[in-house]
């Protein structure tokens, strides 16, 4: 999905966990998330720092969306 | 002669510990005990070998920590010093493959000892390892069993007894760009010639030159612009309204979803859940947000650090899906956005 996104025109970035995977899919732009079944949470924590957690994460994506990238790139 | 001693690798769900609830479980070392798939290979293996040991690990376990848990197993595998390893086979569990193939690469590698795993061509651990060890290609669900065993021993047997290995065509595993030299009995031009006719009359042929498939997209420009930018969320983590009330398949999706999420600033266990069937879904269904990100944006929105959220975001399950459905999907709402657009695309995944 990544790909055809990208084909259209229209800069993408990916958040994943396993990154090797989005590697060998061949999204350009990647984001690390923190864990499978909650790439943008963490029920550990209470809900406030849960919720600047995932703005921290959203931020590096858009961050990786404003950079230009040569190749696949991880934003970590 | 003594038994060829193997060591069988398998995940949490064939290990009948149990599904996605379970999938952070552990690495365990079942010394003595054959598990799950490993009956069926100790049945075929009969006297020449068998199994020693099963090391289980839950799928999200080991994708979460590869590092570490890549380290463990590889060390238990060491001390059981095994003449040959087996993983899976893992079919289209992704997390499973991706498992099965990082370890029979690293076994062979970091121990020298040989080893072989089984998956189905799509697996992502099938491109990420084909070309470091024998992957057997099985079909995408467990119904595929007794075909992979039945070409997994074989393999594993001669290369526990370091037997020459026949092509990927013989053997049954993907090709990994090994080329070996051998007389053929006839000469290329006669063979080129058969190729053309069997070509021509429409028939099967197997070319021997496959064109590598580089499906590779180049990157677009950045986005130089975010505060004046529209952005959208796209997922395969099956983020849906409450209720999926398009249906959108636990697995192997045959369709994905288009959600109007206008006026809609947080994602809540009472509207929103994840469809997705290939991981936990409590933390999803708890708060949608930590899959699909709405509520950030939406202050991000109101802060003026994007120009605005799309209003409809796209969803689908990426568990088991086929790789030409996604296309499919994707080309489709690619369109879609740039129609109404967008100059900015987040996708998750789970």
């Amino acid at each position: 999905m990544v790909k055809e996104i990208e084909r259209a025109g229209i800069p993408v970035v990916h958040i994943c966990t396993v990154t090797p995977i989005s590697m060998t899919v061949g999204a350009n732009r990647i984001v690390p998330a923190v864990a499978i079944p909650h790439p943008l949470g963490n029920p550990a924590l209470d809900r406030n720092e849960e919720k600047a957690l995932r703005r921290h994460i959203v931020e590096k994506a858009l961050k990786a969306l404003s950079t230009d990238v040569k190749g696949q790139t991880v934003f970590d | 002669m003594s038994k060829i001693k193997v060591v069988h690798y398998i995940n949490q769900f064939f290990a009948n510990i149990g599904g996605e609830e379970k999938a952070d479980y552990p690495v365990t070392l079942r010394k003595g005990e054959v598990v799950g798939p490993g009956m069926a290979f100790a049945s075929s293996f009969g006297d020449e070998a068998e199994i020693i040991a099963t090391i289980v690990c839950g799928d999200s376990y080991f994708n979460e920590n590869i590092d570490k848990t890549k380290a463990e197993i590889l060390s238990l595998v060491k001390d059981l010093s095994p003449d040959v390893f087996v993983a899976g086979p893992a079919f289209n569990a992704g997390r499973y493959g991706v498992a099965c193939a990082t370890l029979a690469a690293a076994v062979q590698e970091e121990l020298g000892i040989p080893s072989v795993t089984g998956m189905y061509e799509e697996n992502p651990g099938a491109d990420m390892f084909k070309d470091k060890v024998y992957i057997i290609s099985t079909k995408n669900n467990a119904a595929g069993m007794r075909d992979a065993v039945k070409k997994i021993v074989p393999l594993a047997l001669k290369l526990a007894k370091g037997e020459k290995i026949g092509a990927s065509i013989e053997e049954g595993y993907m090709p990994g760009g090994r080329r070996v030299n051998f007389f053929e009995e006839k000469r290329g031009s006669e063979r080129a010639v058969e190729m053309l006719i069997k070509k021509l009359e429409d028939e099967k042929f197997i070319t021997e030159f496959p064109m590598p498939d580089f499906d590779r997209v180049e990157p677009n420009p950045a986005v130089l612009d975010l505060a004046h930018t529209k952005v959208a969320l796209v997922t395969s983590g099956g983020i849906v309204p409450k209720g999926n009330p398009d249906h959108i398949e636990s697995s192997s999706a045959s369709h994905y979803g288009e959600y109007d999420i206008t006026g809609v600033d947080d994602l809540t266990e009472s509207t929103y859940e994840t469809a997705h069937g290939g991981y936990d879904p409590v933390y999803a269904n708890e708060d949608a947000d930590r899959v699909l990100p709405v509520d950030v944006l939406r202050d991000m929105e109101r802060e003026g650090v994007i120009g605005s959220l799309h209003n409809k975001f796209y969803t689908t399950t990426g568990n088991g899906t086929a790789v030409a459905s996604a296309k499919a999907f994707a080309a489709e709402f690619a369109a879609k956005l740039t129609e109404d657009g967008v100059g900015a695309v987040i996708l998750t995944s789970t």
